[in-house]
């Protein structure tokens, strides 16, 4: 049976000339404009968006009552309209400067918790018990409690963002250490590296794609929070964010400012989300080919 | 002690897994000399890469010492450099040339400038040149096993410590790179030493041959391998090598294990 299996027909051998391949040209060719329009990500978000707000402005027309819904031309009218008086630009200025504070904060103490959970394997079944106990918990639950702790103001606010940034940047950090290679450490231990300059220099790079995971989660997070705890109190200082100015708007029943402030709270988020993480995406993890 | 570069003396290497102990190399004992091209030649499960790891620094031996230059080896250091199997050992957030630097600017062993220019050189004279600002994921298998030869020699440490380097390239890249660690040896007569499962490679590779017997690892036998490199593989001296390896390490045994072993 193996005989008959091995046996094939005999045939001559050849050699050929190289077939000219010029009929497809180079091997490598620039894409065409309209190839490259069409993979353009940027363009196919806008064209997205693009309709969204016909859907919207169509929706709200047919509907035609402002009061629960207005058209996109009124809330862009509202909106360029409290841009330029500064009223908005302020709110939102006030609302960033918050959070600016209390992301910093948090990545500060994160950053403390992961490296101290690296350099010993007490730290990290601290870190990974305190993440799955407070993750969970929503920061505005926590809300009440600091009212309580810091009174109405900043503190509060920082207070509720610092708990929202720094677990889910703890966690993912700490998730992308342990996913670092075995080879890639060994290589930085060769070196003699150790302690803080082996986290820095080995750890931190290597775990990127996982530290900029949460980074942009704990951005989100922390944004989300902000606006929903000065919803409940902005009413305490004259200075509101952005979220206070949402509740005005609602208390006045002018839907078109509420609209106009909710259109600001996501333009924020585009911008942070496709702007700048984008770019520091572009410059990091894809150059790297770390992620696609 | 003698005037060896590396020494190697009664070394037993033993590590714990989750429910064992296992004795990787029992009482171990060679010696390397300045310049050697040193192989390690084993089956799998003889612990050679383990004794490699010892030399690196990473494991202590339980019985035994491991002294390079007389000095006893207590943790890892960059006179002792590795080059892995895997390819993940480049930082892929470092460009070609600034993996080639990497080494010397944190170990400090150079100044700056000096370092530059060590780097520069060194990657020219893996052919490498054209790739100098490119990022390691752009390269092919090949390309960064000759980076990572480049930064571990640009260091010029005491000794190369290399684990299957080649293990993980294609049959033909894996012959370019044997050749090319051979021009290099050529050129700089650094001492390597260099662990393999194949018994062409070692002796092509390798100027000494350590044979060591599987369960846990131990001498078989220390072999000179010297003026045997591609062009002896149709030569009888080869061919007798390569047997009297065989017949070391499988007994003579030679159908069960005729595939085992040979690359």
């Amino acid at each position: 049976m193996t005989e008959s299996f091995r046996q094939s027909p005999v045939r001559t051998e050849r050699e050929v000339d190289l077939v000219d391949a010029g009929v497809i040209g180079d091997v490598e060719r620039p894409l065409t404009f309209a190839e490259r329009v069409v993979n353009n990500e940027a363009l196919q978000r806008l064209t997205i968006l693009v309709a969204i707000i016909v859907i919207w402005e169509i929706y709200a027309r047919w509907l035609n009552n402002a009061l629960l819904f207005p058209t996109f031309t009124e809330t862009v009218k509202t909106f360029s309209k409290d841009v330029a008086s500064g009223v908005l630009v302020d709110r939102t200025l006030t609302s960033l400067r918050t959070l600016a504070i209390g992301y910093a904060f948090g990545l500060a103490l994160a950053t403390l918790l992961t490296t101290f959970a690296v350099a010993s394997g007490i730290g990290t079944r601290i870190l990974s018990t305190l993440t799955a106990m407070f993750n969970p918990l929503p920061a505005i639950a926590l809300l009440p409690l600091a009212l309580i702790w810091f009174g109405l103001g900043t503190p509060s606010l920082v207070f509720v963002i610092i708990h929202s940034v720094l677990w889910a940047v703890s966690l993912n950090t700490l998730i992308g250490f342990r996913s670092v290679p075995e080879t890639l450490r060994m290589s930085g231990r060769n070196l003699g590296l150790k302690g803080a300059r082996y986290v820095g220099l080995i750890l931190i790079p290597a775990a990127f794609p996982s530290i900029l995971a949460g980074l942009k989660i704990g951005w989100a997070f922390a944004w989300r929070t902000l606006v929903a705890a000065e919803l409940v109190f902005g009413v305490s200082s004259r200075s509101g964010g952005i979220g206070w100015y949402i509740f005005e708007a609602r208390n006045d029943l002018d839907t078109a400012t509420v609209f106009s402030g909710l259109l600001a709270v996501i333009l924020i988020g585009l911008i942070v989300e496709s702007v700048i993480f984008r770019e520091l995406e572009a410059r990091t993890v894809n150059l790297w080919g770390m992620q696609r | 002690m003698t005037s060896a570069l590396l020494d190697v003396s009664g070394v037993t290497l033993q590590y714990k897994t989750p429910r064992h102990l296992v004795t990787a190399t029992y009482r171990v004992d060679f010696s390397v000399h300045q310049g050697d091209r040193y192989v390690i030649l084993g089956p799998s499960g003889c612990g050679k890469s383990t004794l490699l790891k010892a030399v690196g620094g990473f494991m202590a031996p339980v019985e035994g010492s491991i002294r390079i230059r007389g000095r006893k080896i207590d943790s890892p250091g960059p006179d002792r450099m590795m080059v892995f199997q895997e390819f993940e050992q480049l930082m892929p957030w470092k460009t070609v040339y600034q993996n080639v630097l990497f080494p010397m600017k944190v170990t400090k062993k150079f100044p700056a400038a000096e370092a530059t220019k060590r780097a520069e050189a060194v990657i020219e004279k893996v052919g490498l040149a054209k790739f100098r600002d490119v990022y390691p994921h752009m390269l092919s298998g090949g390309m960064k096993m000759r980076v990572a030869i480049a930064r571990a020699m640009a260091l010029e440490p005491d000794i190369l410590l290399m684990d299957e380097p080649f293990a993980a390239l294609d049959a033909l890249t894996r012959r370019t790179m044997q050749q090319e660690l051979l021009a290099l040896w050529d050129q700089l007569h650094f001492t390597v030493l260099f662990v393999t499962h194949s018994i062409e490679e070692a002796i092509i590779v390798g100027s000494r041959i350590l044979v060591l017997s599987p369960h846990p690892g131990r001498v078989r036998a220390e072999l000179n391998a010297d003026g045997l490199d591609h062009n002896s593989i149709g030569k009888p001296e080869f061919g007798a090598l390569s047997k009297r390896i065989h017949d070391l390490l499988f007994g003579g045994d030679q159908k069960q294990h005729a595939s085992e072993g040979v690359a």
